[in-house]
């Protein structure tokens, strides 16, 4: 046997360091160490580069969703006022606050939030409002969302100053000093990782594409929480070898033939992962494109290309450059169609949703669905909806398919 | 009485026509710039001799805008969406978009690839208000808003320009607070229709001629005499509390409009912006000490004290929440900012309100619920 057969597949390495991450969290609170709560593309350089262990709300909201709490938790929040027009992640996490319980995952609780809006403005309200609940400190990074292609000087000034200050605060808070050497090798191994991470999605390009795409959304949580770790830039490194080898010999861990390739938008229905994913694969369809690639890879070379790299994330850009982002991705990684998640939870990007479907389908010329769901909350989301737009799709690329190889 | 009475039905018909109002902005020569909530720089356009013209929705039904929006976006962007969609505001010459709330963010590209013709001028301001450098990064955007608006008006603008119009601002912003405190005082003369009214008027009006309006207007009242009112008094919060059917029900209800900390409302002219050598700048720091907004950031919530401290500054018998339906940031405020009013002891009523609703019956059962409860 070789080496690489002697090791763990990398997809046990990240999901045994998620898990090890989270631990890491727990045995900090156990010992007395402040722990944060922590927006998903808030910049991780910083509590990594001090050392403060943090947890994300937003990971739990998945993960209670597709472990089937999602439903019970939101209707818990409902019971305590807040609308079910809200984000299902933020309803899971309210539910938690209050119950201080949840049976399919529990967060130890925060001394301190960080909250950063670049993916949502609902995140400044929901963090707004935990600081209330829990009587902590509220530390806010607001990256304005981008109206051009670029981000502009001032933008990266205000972020800094925002970096600079949220530094003197958590030392403060937490006791613990930032050392800016440490900072430059977490900003190096985040680098690497998020290098690694492009590199491994970057894959899916291959025909076929040596994985199934849906497994981004289980590799993605480490991409989000432990970028800055050596053992994160390592598993993705080996992710990323796993995959070329996959390339090199033709083969796929995707489950049967790979009919047809699409494009996925949008955040996954965690609370119908299984049916989501089954109803696409049966009919031999494969995720080969999805913004979660670069969502989490953040490529910059100095402090103020770091401040920059946090407005390119998919949200926080101008509409020209998010579409750009999903056509060339498309384009790139050869897909036959695209399916839209109309996804209930989030405002902001069901807000384009359609205009973004409509000019996808001009430039890439591949047929499109739209189906109605949630992230976390179930009741949103319709099976029957969702095959039936899946089966329209899956006959026109068939009948495409038919007449180019005629 | 009978004066009052005219000049409130005056802005009233500017409120009912506000179309009327831009055409004959246009006949006068001025180009006109459209302003979406949230405290956009409008003051910028009014020093370029543009007349800002605010677009706060309208009572309608949207077609058209359900290919853009899905149907949980708030019927504000989407009627304002569909207005555009049906040509009816081909008059402007530029419309400002802020990008403080998610459904904002996504309303300049449904615009843009929509409507076309008009222009979308982008407006960000700093969520961290209180840090210098939010301030700055403030000032910088509306240094550019200023540029856009520049082109737009084909001449330069000046900051003596800029200082000017934020002075005619400020007294307008004066003015409204001085007839805000005297409709409260004469509920009798001034209905929750016309109060509203008399302050949804200046987004349509030139602001200096809604100023002289007010300020004769709020003469006549403070010189009636006296009356007693023996209805109820309740201080409304919210985004916009405009909707007739459901004003007209408070009045059906005795119910006067004591004090308000609507968006559309008291929080455009609770606080004047500070006179500074760059006017720009002084721009920028008002958002320092804006409260009240649900879509500010807001830690600790003072949304809620302050909340508390005008129902019990007004003598309120209650509060009033006019909930935009599918607005998050409202939703989210809800619930912490109703525990501090339940703290306080201040009864609340909370109703729904969509600009596409046509049937308010189930609002005036919960009305007439709360007046019942109020009285006894």
């Amino acid at each position: 046997m070789t080496e690489m057969t002697e090791k763990k597949p990398a997809k046990i390495v990240l999901r045994d360091l998620q898990d090890k991450i989270a631990q890491d969290a727990w045995d900090a609170k156990q010992r007395g160490e402040k722990v944060g709560w922590c927006a998903s593309n808030f910049p991780q350089e910083i509590t990594t580069a001090m050392g403060i262990p943090v947890v994300y709300p937003e990971n739990m909201g998945a993960a209670v969703g597709a472990k089937g709490g999602g439903q019970r938790m939101c209707e818990y929040a409902e019971g305590m006022g807040y609308s079910n027009d809200l984000c299902s992640y933020s309803r899971i996490n309210f539910a938690y606050t209050d119950l201080k319980h949840c049976e399919e995952l529990e967060i130890p609780f925060p001394d301190f939030l960080l909250c950063c809006n670049n993916i949502c403005n609902c995140m400044i309200k929901w963090y707004e409002n935990l600081a209330l609940e829990l009587d902590i400190p509220l530390l806010l990074i607001d990256i304005p969302h981008l109206d051009a292609k670029t981000c502009d000087e001032d933008r990266v000034a205000y972020i800094r100053a925002q970096f600079d200050d949220c530094i003197r605060q958590l030392e403060e808070i937490t006791g613990k000093k930032m050392d800016y050497d440490r900072l430059q090798e977490v900003m190096s191994i985040s680098q690497r990782s998020s290098q690694a991470w492009l590199r491994a999605v970057g894959y899916m390009s291959a025909e076929p594409s040596p994985f199934s795409g849906f497994d981004i959304f289980n590799n993605m949580a480490v991409a989000c929480v432990g970028r800055g770790t050596v053992e994160a830039a390592e598993a993705f490194e080996q992710l990323a070898d796993e995959y070329e080898a996959l390339v090199k010999e033709g083969q796929s861990t995707f489950k049967g033939e790979e009919k047809y390739r699409i494009l996925f938008e949008g955040i996954a229905c965690w609370s119908n992962l299984k049916f989501t994913y089954k109803t696409l694969q049966s009919r031999g369809i494969n995720l080969t494109a999805s913004v979660y690639g670069p969502a989490f890879s953040f490529l910059y070379s100095n402090l103020d290309e770091l401040m920059a790299a946090y407005s390119y994330v998919p949200n926080s850009m101008c509409f020209e450059s998010e579409l750009k982002l999903r056509v060339d991705d498309a384009i790139r990684n050869k897909v036959d169609g695209a399916v839209f998640h109309m996804n209930r939870s989030c405002k902001h990007w069901s807000g384009n949703l359609y205009e973004m479907e409509r000019q996808f389908r001009e430039q890439t010329g591949v047929p499109t669905i739209v189906f109605d769901g949630d992230q976390s909350d179930p009741r949103c989301f319709s099976e029957a909806q969702y095959e039936t737009r899946v089966d329209a799709l899956t006959e026109i690329m068939e009948e495409r398919k038919k007449e180019a190889a005629k | 009485m009978n004066e009052v009475k005219q000049m409130l039905a005056e802005l009233e018909a500017v409120c009912a026509d506000p179309k009327k109002q831009l055409s004959d902005a246009l006949t006068q020569g001025k180009k006109c710039i459209g302003v979406l909530p949230y405290f956009c720089p409008e003051e910028l356009a009014y020093a370029a001799g543009m007349q800002p013209f605010g677009l706060w929705g309208a009572e309608m039904q949207v077609n058209d805008s359900k290919r853009y929006y899905p149907a949980f976006i708030c019927s504000l962007l989407h009627t304002v969406l569909e207005m555009g969609l049906k040509g009816m505001l081909n008059d402007l010459s530029g419309i400002m978009v802020p990008i403080c709330c998610d459904s904002l963010k996504g309303f300049g590209a449904n615009w843009q690839y929509g409507v076309g013709t008009v222009p979308v001028i982008d407006v960000a301001w700093a969520q961290n208000r209180r840090l210098d450098a939010g301030t700055e990064f403030t000032r910088a955007q509306f240094r550019k808003v200023l540029g856009q608006l520049e082109e737009i008006a084909g001449h330069s603008i000046s900051d003596a320009d800029i200082t000017a119009a934020i002075s005619v601002y400020n007294k307008n912003r004066a003015a409204l607070r001085d007839f805000s405190a005297a409709a409260a005082r004469h509920p009798e003369a001034v209905s929750p229709s016309a109060r509203c009214a008399a302050i949804k008027a200046g987004y349509f009006m030139d602001r200096a001629k809604h100023t002289e309006a007010l300020q004769t207007l709020t003469t006549k009242l403070n010189a009636l005499p006296e009356a007693s009112w023996d209805g109820l008094r309740v201080v409304t919060t919210g985004i916009l509390a405009d909707s007739p059917a459901l004003l007209q029900i408070l009045e059906d209800n005795h119910i006067a409009i004591a004090d308000d900390q609507i968006a559309q409302e008291s929080v455009f002219f609770r606080v004047d912006t500070p006179v500074t050598d760059d006017p720009v700048l002084g721009m920028a720091k008002r958002f320092e000490t804006i409260e009240g907004c649900s879509v500010l950031f807001d830690p600790g919530k003072q949304r809620g004290n302050e909340l508390v401290e005008l129902a019990k500054a007004a003598h309120a018998d209650g509060i009033l929440w006019v909930m935009t339906k599918f607005c998050d940031p409202e939703e989210y405020d809800y619930v912490p900012v109703k525990r501090k009013i339940d703290a306080a002891g201040i009864p609340l009523l909370t109703v729904e309100v969509d600009q596409q609703m046509v049937n308010y019956e189930q609002a005036r059962s919960a009305v007439e619920a709360f007046a019942e409860m109020l009285r006894a």
